[in-house]
């Protein structure tokens, strides 16, 4: 009997180096079906994608493609036997025409010479089939990222895609963009091609999935019928709900004290077009105030408008009593205002540097380059963070990229405690970290808000958000949609059933 | 201190190495200096060290602008310019021989050539203009510049005037640029390392995102740099017309800003911006000198030159290569090879 699916994997394996990244995961695509994968951050959904179109092998488990076992050896590879991928970034020549873009390495030939006409005309075509109507003799560049977004779905299937996998293809659009973008992937799907949809906007997925697959930590949770799955199942599958109510165990009620100090932090109707809806936020001294949502929900774009990382186009913001004006990471370095970044290695760190050169950073930033901060107090602040953070090696001319995630972050929170801010901003500060090191930066945050310093942690770990704040900021699709306080019955199951009601009251 | 000294490992070898090849061409009195009948050090080494001054001056400034990430490709328009300012400042006074006028030539010359360099570093740091193209323009509109200084002539100096001293002269028997070049050098290591400019100026040229971040201020620290860079350029151009006695707008120190990134690149600091090493440039400098020594003293002539150049280069380049030096080396240990680093890739997505 002909399996309906034309492509079918079946417990795949893949191990990174000690790492298990996928564990026995299936996935089956059939054609004129949009079928979704789910899972957060880490869930294993990218690589199970690469795995697919041959860029990592796998060690375990089987691919068929029309029932025939296969194993590409790359993504060409992969797009030759019909499976073609367009990804988050458009990978696309900004200054060739569309045309160009649309048929580059497929151009009809005159001899040795390029039919532009035949060239434009067969663009033309490959664009009416996808409903869209573009002049393709400008330059791609021209046009939005959405537009251009069309024109790489538009080039992958001309090439006769069976299976087109979209991943995230709408994080950069605004909302008549993904219009746009999921009628075209409707319309593909009518035309029997089968699709697959990363996406973190579960209002898309909803709007265009026939089918999900939900993945957590890199194993397979299950396969649904959309229509079978509600938001909220889905987000418990995502998130893992008996996880969290393990957690609610741990928790220590210890942590949570009622903080009456003064507001230390007052954003009212902050905001940035594109970014975060305007919102307002009060931290006060010795409050741990968490942001949950989420991925891409705007719990990072949230904590950067207060940081002075991003400028904000909206609102106010005072700090400290005083209105806060020309936000800059400088000037909120020196109202006290500390911000340790989501992306360690772009955004935080200099791998080039020492160890102790970065942590020392911030302080010798604000003291600026003539005055260096003497050796001798240096080397006394670096060895005594190194121990008390337990950084290992505990070797302070060490380059810091050389260091392990874990003791990366250490770094970067030592930075900014060298400096005793009044405001710490934790974005994201034990993702991807070990989990010595994670229960040592969860400690660190309950000392540190104890001692009267205010936290405002961001983190997609509800538990991690649930056990450590005093108050919980919920975010979804942008927009700060709930504060809850954390009162000792508070879990993480609160915090998703607020995100699946969207702020209505659940 | 490790990494420091593993990056100078190889120009000091190239350098070691280049010198053994012209002792055994021309006998030992290559390194060894002589001291002339008028009690000034001489010989062979003396005289390439005393030639590459200008050239060291003006990589030092380049190492500095390259640790932020940028380049300065307007340098040697900028020694014009200060050899132009210095020269014709001298000749259109009366007494040329006046103390007080020669001094007040080279001030003048080295606040238009800082002036300039800060010029550079507002375009890149307050416009954004990418550092290739705001010093491009200096670097055809600066010899420009030098020309309608000189009214078109080449002014030339009388070998009275004190300036000449600056280029010709010598101190306790060493040859007055030697001292300038390493007074600077010294100079600027202390400025980079005694202070915090250094560290700044690494932070900024790694990682630009995270210095923001950290809240530092990049944009006067990249100006200062450049500013630094002009100066250098403008010193440079002193020595060179003081040797000269005369400034030549549309030769003088011509290219010399492509031996000043030759010089940096051998001296081990990175076109990506980053950890930097003032004394490898210097190291670099005297390789570069030394080099054209060399072609004259194995008995080939001069016209081999810019290949002998490009070659050095080139194995430098290539032994400075990680990849290059695996390659070479895989045949010779046979190890097992290391699993893809797919991990990293894993986390970022």
């Amino acid at each position: 009997m002909p399996d309906a699916a034309p492509v079918r994997m079946t417990g795949i394996v893949k191990d990174f180096t000690g790492v298990r990244a996928l564990d026995g995961v299936d996935l089956a695509l059939r054609p004129g079906e949009i079928h979704a994968v789910m899972g957060e951050n880490g869930a294993g959904k990218s690589t199970l994608i690469k795995v697919l179109t041959g860029v990592h092998g796998h060690d375990a488990g089987e691919i068929l493609l029309d029932g025939e076992p296969v194993r590409f050896s790359g993504p060409k590879a992969a797009q030759a036997a019909g499976i073609s991928t367009v990804y988050q970034e458009v990978n696309l020549t900004e200054n060739l025409s569309v045309a160009e873009n649309l048929l580059a390495g497929r151009e009809p030939r005159l001899g040795p010479f390029i039919n532009f006409r035949a060239m434009r005309r067969r663009a033309t075509e490959l664009l009416d089939g996808i409903g869209v109507d573009l002049n393709v003799a400008a330059p791609l560049g021209a046009y939005s990222i959405a537009v251009q977004q069309l024109v790489a779905i538009a080039r992958a299937v001309d090439i006769e895609a069976k299976v087109l996998i979209l991943d995230e293809p709408t994080s950069s659009l605004d909302r008549d963009e993904v219009e746009v973008l999921l009628g075209v992937m409707r319309r593909l799907a009518a035309d029997g091609t089968a699709l697959v949809f990363i996406s973190h906007f579960l209002d898309q997925v909803y709007a265009v999935a026939d089918r999900m697959t939900v993945l957590r930590n890199g194993a397979l949770v299950g396969e649904w019928a959309t229509a079978d799955l509600p938001q909220n199942a889905l987000i418990g599958h995502m998130l893992g709900r008996e996880a969290a109510a393990l957690e609610q165990i741990e928790r220590t009620a210890a942590a949570h004290h009622v903080a009456d100090g003064e507001p230390l932090v007052e954003a009212v109707g902050l905001g940035r077009k594109g970014s975060i809806a305007p919102y307002d936020l009060t931290v006060r001294r010795g409050e741990v105030v968490g942001l949950a949502g989420l991925l891409g929900s705007g719990r990072t774009e949230t904590a950067r408008l207060i940081a002075g990382a991003d400028r904000a186009d909206s609102g106010s913001l005072r700090f400290a009593g005083r209105r806060v004006g020309g936000h800059n990471p400088r000037t909120a370095a020196a109202r006290g205002i500390a911000f340790c970044p989501e992306n360690r290695k772009t955004e935080g760190l200099v791998g080039d540097l020492t160890v102790a050169e970065n942590m020392i950073l911030a302080m010798q930033a604000s003291r600026g380059w003539a005055r260096s901060v003497p050796p001798a107090r240096r080397d006394k602040l670096v060895a005594a963070f190194i121990d008390k953070l337990g950084i290992r090696p505990a070797d302070p001319d060490m380059p810091v990229r050389n260091l392990s995630g874990g003791n990366q972050q250490k770094v970067l929170l030592a930075r900014w405690m060298l400096v005793e801010p009044k405001l710490l901003i934790l974005d994201e500060p034990t993702r991807g970290i070990d989990v010595g090191a994670k229960a040592d930066i969860q400690r660190l945050v309950a000392e540190l808000s104890a001692d009267g310093m205010a936290v405002l942690f961001v983190s997609a770990e509800l538990d991690e958000v649930t056990r450590l704040s005093d108050r919980i900021a919920v975010l979804r699709d942008r927009e700060l949609i709930a504060v809850l306080e954390a009162e000792a019955d508070l879990t993480s199951e609160h915090i998703v059933d607020t995100i699946v009601a969207g702020g209505r009251e659940p | 201190m490790n990494a420091y000294a593993k990056r100078l490992l190889w120009p000091v070898l190239i350098l070691l190495a280049l010198i053994a090849v012209n002792i055994v061409a021309t006998g030992v009195d290559f390194i060894v200096p002589s001291v002339n009948d008028d009690g000034r050090l001489g010989g062979a080494f003396v005289n390439i060290l005393r030639r590459s001054a200008p050239l060291l001056l003006i990589a030092l400034g380049m190492t500095l602008v390259i640790a932020t990430k940028g380049i300065d490709l307007s340098v040697g328009a900028v020694y014009a310019i200060g050899a132009a300012i210095a020269c014709q400042t001298i000749i259109d006074a009366p007494d040329q021989t006046a103390g007080g006028l020669v001094l007040a030539a080279v001030a003048l010359a080295l606040a238009a050539t800082a002036a300039i360099g800060a010029w550079n570093g507002v375009m890149v740091a307050h416009f954004g203009i990418q550092p290739i193209v705001a010093t491009l323009v200096l670097m055809i509109a600066g010899r420009g510049i030098a020309q309608l200084v000189t009214g078109g002539q080449i002014p030339k100096v009388q070998d009275a005037s004190p300036f000449t001293e600056l280029g010709r002269g010598a101190f306790l028997t060493v040859p007055i640029p030697i001292w300038i070049a390493a007074l600077v050098l010294t100079a600027l290591a202390l400025l980079t390392r005694r202070t915090a400019l250094g560290m700044l100026l690494e932070s900024v040229g790694g990682n630009p995102e995270a210095s923001r971040l950290a809240g530092i201020r990049s944009r006067g620290i990249t100006v200062l740099v450049y500013l630094v860079c002009g100066l250098c350029a403008g010193l440079a151009g002193l020595i060179g017309a003081a040797n000269l006695g005369s400034a030549d707008a549309n030769n003088g120190g011509l290219w010399i800003e492509l031996d000043a990134i030759l010089a940096v690149v051998i001296g081990g600091t990175a076109l990506l911006g980053g950890r930097f090493f003032l004394l490898g440039t210097a190291i670099g400098v005297v390789i570069i000198g030394t080099l054209e020594d060399t072609i004259i003293n194995v008995g080939l002539s001069s016209q081999w030159q810019f290949t002998a150049k490009a070659v050095v280069v080139f194995a430098v380049a290539l032994l400075q290569s990680p990849e290059f030096r695996g390659w070479v080396l895989r045949p010779l240990r046979r190890r097992p090879e290391a699993p893809a680093p797919a991990q990293a890739e894993e986390a970022a997505s």
